[in-house]
């Protein structure tokens, strides 16, 4: 490790931020969105139907969610990054996408009382129930990028490897909930499985931020 | 020789002029599926995902159009024993649109709903199936599901409710949970009589049997050696017992016997034999693999 140190030395502090546990959140954060995204139709589908529209309006909303967050994101890492901010925004997507698992009839009912057409409908539904989790999701792939990078020869190749990693994990959580999770579990226990993943690693990279302070005090 | 051969030719003959029989009348891609319109000598037939393996959704004798050429559109009929003057239906999934037309000619005062997810499907059924939307049938395209949640913040009953929405080759999943089903007996009035076109086949006919049971009880579970599917007739009340269902088929029977529905042969078909793994779990909202159940 010192070894590795001393050739790359990182512009983040003595002790190199571990690439092993950045990558690693970088493929759940992928497989949680797209874990999410597949079940957002099978969780909407009793308000507003399963027609192709709100298929539509629940790409968009992510689309929409992942743009606001890769910006925020970039911005935030800009900042003295930090494993610690790192952590917070999995333990925050983890908190934020109870509410699909607890407030989901209390969301959709009075959006459904309101609006008649089913696509606006799904529309605003969608973005009451994934925009801020979601977002924060995108987050997370500038600021891995950020944590990774050391210097800016090889950015480029850093940010490759993490869209490799966390769209891989993306198409994991693709194809492994409209497969195989929705066989086994139910919706909301594979929401509830995906909260507590990220709520995992967020633990792990707070455990490392709170090591690597340690050891910068040392 | 020449006897070999000229029945060699009369038979590629023969494969041609079947071949070219079914003419198609219509093709299109809609946003759910590809439509075709085929003919063939008098029947006139509307077949979903043609590519995928012919699948007639429904036929249509276009020399005699009153009579139903499915059986399984026939079964549905079968419903009607169980609540014979209906005043108010609701037909989920409107297909070439003969259901809806045959009712409306047995029950010209009712009030027919139609609803259909594909703006297509109504109009071709408007433009090869002589369906008609009149002041008692009216079409709306919307989901079924989103449909019968506003019925029913509208207050609105139905006394006969048709469920045939399953196109063969997928199962909307939001339609065959406990919780729609619940929503269903929500908008059926005291009497009112739910039937259900379905397959008869595979695991997911334990796990369709097993929801519907939960949710109505007993239910009549109808199916006949001529056909694939099996017909779900279910109500709230306790169902009727065999010898009334008797006697409703015969004072109804020769009303609809120019449809072609040999309603007097139904009574003693509907089985409430339990056949099915009650150990299955019910479909849920939260749980509902529908189509994966199927393929296993």
């Amino acid at each position: 490790m010192n070894a590795k140190q001393a050739r790359r030395p990182s512009n983040l502090g003595p002790q190199s931020i571990p690439s092993l546990l950045v990558i690693s959140a970088a493929f759940v954060s992928g497989f949680c969105i797209m874990t999410i995204e597949m079940l957002g139709a099978r969780i909407m589908a009793p308000y507003f139907g399963g027609s192709l529209s709100v298929w539509g309006s629940i790409l968009t909303v992510f689309m929409l969610a992942l743009a606001c967050g890769y910006l925020i994101g970039g911005k935030l890492s800009a900042r003295q990054p930090s494993l610690f901010n790192y952590a917070f925004f999995f333990l925050a997507a983890a908190a934020l996408s109870l509410p699909i698992i607890f407030f989901a009839d209390e969301i959709m009912r009075p959006i459904f009382l309101a609006i008649e057409d089913p696509r606006y409908g799904s529309l605003l539904a969608s973005l009451f129930l994934y925009f801020l989790p979601t977002t924060i999701l995108g987050m997370i792939s500038p600021y891995s990028v950020r944590l990774l990078v050391e210097n800016s020869d090889h950015s480029g190749q850093k940010a490759g490897l993490l869209f490799f990693v966390s769209t891989i994990g993306s198409a994991a959580g693709t194809l492994g909930t409209s497969f195989y999770l929705v066989l086994w579990f139910e919706v909301n226990e594979i929401v509830f499985g995906t909260a507590g993943a990220l709520a995992l690693i967020g633990a792990v990279l707070m455990v490392a931020g709170i090591r690597r302070g340690q050891a910068d005090g040392a | 020789m020449a006897l070999k051969l000229r029945s060699v030719v009369f038979f590629i003959g023969l494969l041609t002029c079947s071949v070219l029989a079914a003419e198609t009348l219509h093709e299109e891609r809609s946003l759910y599926r590809d439509i075709t319109v085929t003919q063939e000598g008098d029947r006139r037939c509307l077949v979903f995902n043609v590519h995928r393996g012919d699948r007639n959704q429904t036929c249509m004798n276009t020399v005699s159009p009153e009579r139903l050429v499915f059986e399984y559109a026939k079964m549905t009929f079968a419903g009607l024993l169980l609540n014979p003057n209906p005043q108010k239906i609701l037909i989920a999934g409107l297909g070439g649109g003969s259901l809806p037309s045959t009712l409306a000619k047995l029950y010209p005062d009712a009030e027919i709903d139609v609803v259909e997810i594909d703006q297509a499907v109504v109009n071709v059924a408007k433009q090869y199936f002589s369906f008609e939307e009149t002041e008692n049938v009216k079409v709306t395209v919307n989901d079924a599901r989103v449909f019968v949640k506003r019925a029913s913040l509208l207050d609105q009953r139905y006394d006969f409710v048709i469920l045939d929405a399953f196109t063969g080759d997928y199962i909307p999943e939001h339609l065959l949970t406990e919780e729609f089903l619940e929503e269903v007996r929500a908008i059926m009035s005291p009497d009112g009589v739910l039937v259900a076109n379905t397959f008869s086949t595979s695991r997911f006919y334990d796990h369709e049997s097993v929801t519907y049971q939960k949710v109505f009880g007993e239910f009549f579970n109808f199916k006949l050696p001529s056909s694939g599917n099996r017909i779900i007739i279910a109500r709230d009340a306790p169902l009727p017992p065999r010898g009334e269902l008797t006697g409703v088929a015969r004072s109804l029977a020769p009303s609809v016997e120019k449809f072609g529905v040999p309603l007097l042969e139904y009574p003693s078909r509907l089985s409430t034999r339990v056949d099915w793994d009650m150990s299955r779990r019910a479909l849920t909202d939260q749980y509902s693999p529908s189509n994966l159940l199927r393929d296993n």
